[in-house]
C-alpha cells in the first residue's frame, strides 16, 4: 500500500496550500450595513436604481425567506449559517458612476483579473469569447458587447437588462426557478445584486463563446449572483461561468440562480468551471457554494447541456437540472466534481421530463481525496403524460486513499409505462498497479495521478467548450497534486 | 551494463533474493527461468523499483551508474524498461497520450528536447509500421478492451517508441497462444541492438525458441543456481525443475 498512502499524503500536503487565486485586491468599496432586513433589500434595490415591481418581488421573497427551513436533506455537514454577519452588497467604490469604457475601469480592478489570467482588454481576450466580470456584487465591464448587438445578442449585466430590457427580465426573471423553490434560491431572490443576462433572437447562432467571470474579493461578503439566459427560436450559445475567491479564514456564502430558457429548436450549452477557495486542510474557511441551476426547454426540439468541472468550494450544493416540457427535447448533464482535504460536495441533477419522446443524459464523474465528502444526487422524474421518454445515467466514482467517501443516491420516478430508463454506476479506486505502471514507464507520481484522474473524467471534460477543456485538465491535475508553484 | 551484485531483497520482511549476481552487456540477451516463487518476478520489480520491494544487501549498477536508490521513474529515464506480465488497463487515457506523456518525461529527465506533437507523431508512426501494428491501436485508451495478445503487443509498442538500454520481459509470455507468442518474440527481435540488452523471464522454454538468448540462468529459491548457453533450456524443458527444488536452503 505504499505508494498509495505516499500518493495521498502528497494530495493532501501539497493540494491546499496551492490555490493561487487566494489574494486579495485591496480596493475602496462601498457596502451595504452589514446583516440582512427589509431594508438591506432595500438598499440593494435603490442602489440598482430598480421599478417598483423588482422591489416588490424582492420583498416578497424575503419574507417568504423568513419563513423557509434550511435544506436539510444533502449529504452535507453545513454550520449554522449566521445570516447576520455578512455583508449582502459590496461595490468597488471607482464603480459608482458606472464607467462608460474600459479606459474608465480602475486599474487596480483590471490588475485584479490580469492576475487572474484573464486580462479586461478586448485585445487581449481570448479571441472570440465575450466575457462579463462580476466582482463581487456588481458587473465592472463586459466585452464585445458592441459586436454581439450587431446580430442582435444581448448581453449584460442583469442590473442593466433591468433597466434597458425591463420586459424581457419581467417575463422569465423567476419564471424557472420561482423564489420560493429553496431557501437558498430564495435568499437570491431578495439580494440578488448582479450576473449576466443573455438573450439571443429568433434564428441567431451566437457567433462567440460568451463567459462571465465571479470574483468574491470583499471580507465576509456573500455573491449573490442571477443569471438568466433566453434563447429564441432556432437560436444557440454556448456559455461559460468561472469562478475564484481569495483565500481566507472565514466562510463566505454563495448562492446563485440560473434560468435558462429555450424555445423551439433552440439549444444553451451552458459549462461551469468553478474554483472557489475550497478552505484549508483542516476545513477552516472556504465558500459555502449553494446554487440553484435550472433550465427549461420549453419548445420543441429544444436542448439544454449542463457541463460542469467542480473543484473548488468548502461546501458545494448544486444541481443543475433540466425541465424537458417541449416534445422531443434534450436535456444533458455532464459532471466532474473533485473534492480533497474536508471538502464536501452533494452535487447532481434533475431531469424532468414532461413532453413527449423528451431524452436525458447524465454523466456524473465523482472523485475524491483527503478527507473529503463527495455524493452524487440525481433525480430522473418522467410524467404520465411524457410517452416515450428516454434516459440514460452513467455515475462513476474514483477514490483516492482511505479516509474519503463516495456515495450515489440516485432516484428514479416513472408515471410513464413507454419511459426507458438505464442507470449504470461503478466505484474504483487509483490503484497502485497503475501508478507503477505509469512511473516505470518514466512518468512521475503527481503527473500519472493528473493523467488516470483525466482520464476518468474524459467523457465530461471533451464537453467543454475548446478553450477551455486544456485549462480544464490543469485544473483537474493541480487540485489533487498542486504542482502550481 | 547491468551488474548485479550479491543482491538480496524482501517483500514485507520476507526475503526473497539471497544473493544474486548477474552481468550483463550490451548487445546481449539473458534468460533466467525458474520454477514458481523461486524470486523471478520479485527481481524483475527490484530492478524496477517497485515499492515495497527492498534491497537489503548487495547493489545494482546500470552503466557504472548504481541504481539501487533512485525511483522508478528514475529509473526508465535511465533507460530501464519492464515489459509487465499483466499490463494495466487506463481508462480514458489513449495510447498516444500515454506514450507522449512517456517519452517527454524520459527526455527530460535526461536532458534533452521534448518532442512536439509532429514529431510525436512522425516517430511513432515510423514506429507501428515497424512493427505492424495498426495505427487505430494508437486512438485506444491504454489496453482497455485489449485482448491478452493485444495488451503484450502494446507493451512492445512502447518499448520501440521508449527504446530502452535494458528490457526486462517479466513472463510476458504467461497467457499467450502461440501465435501472440510468435508475433510478441518477433517485435522483441527487431528491437535487438548492439547498443541495448534484453533480459527475458519465464517459467518455459517455449519463448526461448523464438527470442534465442546468449545465456540461461536458473533461479530457484532466490539464487541463481546454474548458468548455460542457450541448451540449457532445452535441458530444463525435458528434466524440469525438480533438481534444483531441492537446494533450499
Amino acid at each position: 500500500m505504499a505508494a498509495t498512502q505516499e500518493t495521498v499524503e502528497q494530495v493532501q500536503s501539497l493540494e491546499m496550500d496551492k490555490y493561487k487565486y487566494g489574494f486579495v485586491t485591496d480596493i475602496e468599496s462601498e457596502k451595504a450595513p452589514k446583516g440582512l432586513s427589509e431594508d438591506t433589500v432595500r438598499f440593494i434595490s435603490a442602489k440598482k436604481n430598480e421599478p417598483e415591481w423588482l422591489l416588490e418581488w424582492r420583498l416578497k421573497a424575503y419574507r417568504l425567506w423568513l419563513t423557509m427551513p434550511e435544506p436539510k436533506w444533502g449529504k452535507l455537514e453545513i454550520p449554522e449559517i449566521d445570516y447576520q454577519d455578512s455583508y449582502y452588497y459590496s461595490s468597488p467604490k471607482s464603480m459608482e458612476d458606472r464607467p462608460q469604457s474600459l479606459d474608465e475601469v480602475d486599474p487596480e480592478l483590471l490588475r485584479t483579473y490580469e492576475k487572474l489570467g484573464i486580462p479586461i482588454k478586448e485585445q487581449e481576450v481570448l479571441a472570440g469569447v465575450a466575457v462579463d466580470y462580476v466582482f463581487d456584487s456588481v458587473s465592472v465591464a463586459t466585452t464585445f458587447r458592441e459586436q454581439l448587438k450587431e446580430v442582435g445578442v444581448i448581453f449584460c449585466p442583469i442590473s442593466e437588462a433591468i433597466q434597458d430590457y425591463p420586459e424581457l427580465v419581467k417575463k422569465y426573471l423567476g419564471s424557472v426557478v420561482p423564489a420560493g423553490d429553496n431557501k437558498h434560491a430564495c435568499l437570491n431572490s431578495a439580494v440578488f445584486t448582479d450576473g449576466s443576462f443573455v438573450y439571443i433572437p429568433k434564428g441567431v447562432r451566437c457567433p462567440m463563446e460568451l463567459s462571465t467571470y465571479f470574483r468574491i474579493n470583499e471580507l465576509n461578503t456573500g455573491q449573490f449572483e442571477r443569471t438568466l439566459i433566453v434563447a429564441d427560436e432556432g437560436s444557440y450559445v454556448s456559455y461559460l461561468e468561472g469562478c475564484t475567491a481569495p483565500q481566507r479564514d472565514e466562510n463566505q456564502l454563495h448562492a446563485a440562480v440560473v434560468e435558462l430558457v429555450t424555445m423551439d429548436d433552440a439549444e444553451i450549452k451552458y459549462s461551469t468551471v468553478q474554483n472557489w477557495y475550497p478552505g484549508d486542510e483542516d476545513g477552516k474557511g472556504g465558500i459555502y457554494n449553494f446554487v440553484t441551476k435550472r433550465g427549461i426547454c420549453k419548445g420543441k426540439n429544444s436542448k439544454i447541456s449542463w457541463t460542469q468541472v467542480e473543484t473548488g468550494s468548502a461546501i458545494t450544493w448544486k444541481y443543475p437540472s433540466c425541465i424537458l416540457q417541449g416534445d422531443n427535447s434534450v436535456g444533458e448533464f455532464y459532471s466532474v466534481a473533485i473534492t480533497n482535504g474536508r471538502q464536501q460536495a452533494d452535487t447532481g441533477t434533475k431531469m424532468i421530463h414532461l413532453g413527449k419522446n423528451t431524452t436525458s443524459r447524465i454523466i456524473s464523474k465523482g472523485i475524491s481525496a483527503g478527507k473529503s465528502q463527495n455524493t452524487y444526487r440525481g433525480l430522473v422524474r418522467v410524467a404520465a403524460k411524457a410517452e416515450g421518454a428516454r434516459n440514460f445515467t452513467q455515475c462513476d466514482s474514483l477514490l483516492v486513499g482511505e479516509t474519503c467517501g463516495a456515495h450515489t443516491v440516485p432516484y428514479i420516478e416513472s408515471k410513464n409505462r413507454s419511459a426507458r430508463l438505464e442507470h449504470e454506476a461503478t466505484t474504483s479506486k487509483i490503484s497502485e498497479d497503475q501508478l507503477f505502471y505509469c512511473r516505470q514507464r518514466g512518468i512521475s507520481e503527481e503527473d500519472a495521478v493528473g493523467l488516470v484522474v483525466n482520464g476518468f473524467c474524459r467523457e465530461v471534460l471533451q464537453e467543454l467548450p475548446m478553450e477551455f477543456a486544456v485549462e480544464a485538465q490543469q485544473l483537474v491535475k493541480i487540485s489533487l497534486e498542486g504542482s502550481v508553484g | 551494463m547491468l551488474e548485479i551484485k550479491n543482491l538480496h531483497a524482501e517483500v514485507d520482511g520476507k526475503a526473497i533474493l539471497k544473493g544474486i549476481d548477474l552481468n550483463i552487456n550490451k548487445g546481449e540477451v539473458h534468460a533466467i527461468m525458474g520454477p514458481n516463487g523461486s524470486g523471478k518476478s520479485t527481481l524483475a520489480n527490484v530492478l524496477a523499483g517497485r515499492d515495497d520491494y527492498e534491497v537489503t544487501e548487495g547493489g545494482i549498477l546500470f552503466d557504472g551508474k548504481d541504481i539501487s536508490e533512485l525511483e522508478p521513474e528514475e529509473r526508465a529515464g535511465e533507460g530501464i524498461f519492464l515489459a509487465f506480465q499483466y499490463p494495466v488497463e487506463i481508462p480514458g487515457v489513449t495510447n498516444t497520450t500515454f506514450l507522449k506523456e512517456a517519452l517527454n518525461a524520459q527526455r527530460r529527465y535526461r536532458g534533452e528536447e521534448e518532442l512536439d506533437g509532429m514529431e510525436f507523431v512522425k516517430m511513432i508512426r515510423g514506429k507501428t509500421k515497424e512493427l505492424g501494428i495498426k495505427d487505430d491501436m494508437l486512438k485506444r485508451a491504454v489496453n482497455v478492451g485489449f485482448s491478452g495478445g493485444e495488451k503484450k503487443r502494446n507493451d512492445i509498442l512502447q518499448m520501440a517508441v521508449l527504446n530502452p538500454k535494458l528490457a526486462v520481459l517479466d513472463e510476458t509470455d504467461s497467457g499467450l497462444d502461440i501465435d501472440a507468442l510468435k508475433v510478441v518474440a518477433e517485435g522483441v527481435n527487431k528491437l535487438r541492438a548492439e547498443n541495448n540488452a534484453i533480459l527475458v523471464i519465464t517459467h518455459y522454454q517455449r519463448l526461448l525458441n523464438y527470442i534465442v538468448p546468449d545465456q540461461v540462468h536458473v533461479l530457484s529459491n532466490g539464487k541463481i543456481r546454474r548458468s548455460g548457453g542457450k541448451e540449457l533450456a532445452l535441458e530444463l524443458e525435458e528434466k524440469g525443475y525438480a533438481d534444483y527444488s531441492g537446494e533450499a536452503a
